[in-house]
């Protein structure tokens, strides 16, 4: 059980480094200095959170692996993160449909983990489900305005929509592990969350005056190890200094 | 493509309940909606308030700087309107 409760803190924990680490590399290039402000709040909100989450992966394993180690010494195929996440930030209309298509996963998703029977999983849940409810809400802002804009802005908001919403149904997978979690009670099973995720995308999208793509086929693999040619990439970066320094302190 | 200048919001905080709104600064935003969330993110990152005003600046009127002698200069010699003048008695305790 310990093993599994690894694995899922895990993949929690690398959902919320790699996204919030896309979002860091937005500062101090942001559309106006408001929004590179907010981008670099939203990633904090993403880190702090991943902090929390690989400090209490690293106490089940027992394996002497603090946060530093599980961030920055994991090679891609270690990192179990949804393959939404790594995918590059594109134009700001991708960067801001990505965030909307994972906020609006994960505020309800956190929701449901404050009933977690594991203490500590629900008290993280509790802290970061008001940053995601605010995530959700200036990412959707930000798509209505887009999509409700400009021609220009209304196709990339489009293009964005199209290119990413493949990667949403894996936000909604489950395997044995999650089964048993389930079971458990310590994980909520993610299935009955896709209705409310439905909705709020449906509501998102028609004020946005957006098509919403098909989604018979999910492009799925990063939480089992599987990722684009993208995360190692971004990997690469994150972890050099880290890696050229070991131990190195400020 | 034309690129419009966003417009100017001035930004006021309430740090706390029961304090009232201060001008903390400005910003630019789309719409009210974009100003109340830029305000979020540009002034309240250290827990600096409970509250946001944003107000647009160009419905803010105000005083010409060229005034300021005729304006605010006559108040300087009437030093009987602070209320210096009075002996507050002991039982009042501080004020």
């Amino acid at each position: 059980m310990d093993q599994h409760l690894f694995t899922y803190t895990l993949r929690l924990a690398d959902n919320a480094l790699v996204l919030g680490h896309r979002l860091s590399e937005w500062t101090g290039r942001g559309p106006t200095l408001e929004e590179d402000i907010a981008l670099s709040n939203l990633g904090l909100d993403l880190i702090g959170q991943a902090r929390m989450l690989y400090d209490y992966a690293g106490k089940v394993e027992a394996q002497g692996r603090d946060e530093d180690v599980l961030a920055y010494l994991r090679d891609d195929r270690d990192y179990r993160n949804v393959l939404l996440v790594e995918q590059p930030n594109g134009d700001f209309a991708t960067t801001m449909m990505r965030q909307l298509i994972y906020a609006a996963f994960a505020h309800p998703f956190l929701q449901a983990l404050i009933q977690s029977a594991d203490e500590t999983l629900a008290g993280i849940a509790a802290k970061a489900e008001k940053e995601m409810a605010y995530h959700v809400r200036h990412a959707a802002e930000w798509v209505i305005r887009l999509g409700d804009g400009t021609e220009e802005s209304h196709g990339r908001t489009q293009t964005a929509a199209d290119e990413l919403m493949i990667y949403a149904g894996e936000l909604f997978e489950t395997d044995d592990m999650d089964r048993v979690l389930i079971e458990a009670g310590i994980a909520p099973d993610p299935a009955p969350l896709r209705a409310v995720f439905d909705a709020t995308i449906a509501d998102i999208f028609a004020e946005a005056t957006l098509a919403l793509p098909r989604q018979d086929h999910a492009q799925t693999g990063g939480r089992g190890g599987i990722h684009s040619e993208h995360l190692s990439r971004m990997l690469a970066e994150m972890q050099s200094v880290h890696r050229a320094h070991p131990g190195a302190v400020w | 493509m034309t690129e419009q200048a966003m417009p100017l919001y001035e930004v006021f905080i309430r740090p706390k309940a029961g304090l009232s709104h201060k001008h903390v600064g400005s910003l630019h935003a789309p719409d009210d909606t974009m100003a109340l969330q830029m305000a979020r993110d540009v002034y309240t990152r250290r827990g600096e308030g409970v509250s946001i005003w944003v107000v647009p600046s160009k419905l803010i009127a105000a005083s010409d700087p060229a005034d300021k002698d005729m304006l605010f200069e006559p108040t300087v010699s009437k030093v009987y309107r602070h209320p210096t003048f009075y002996d507050v008695p002991d039982e009042v305790g501080h004020m």
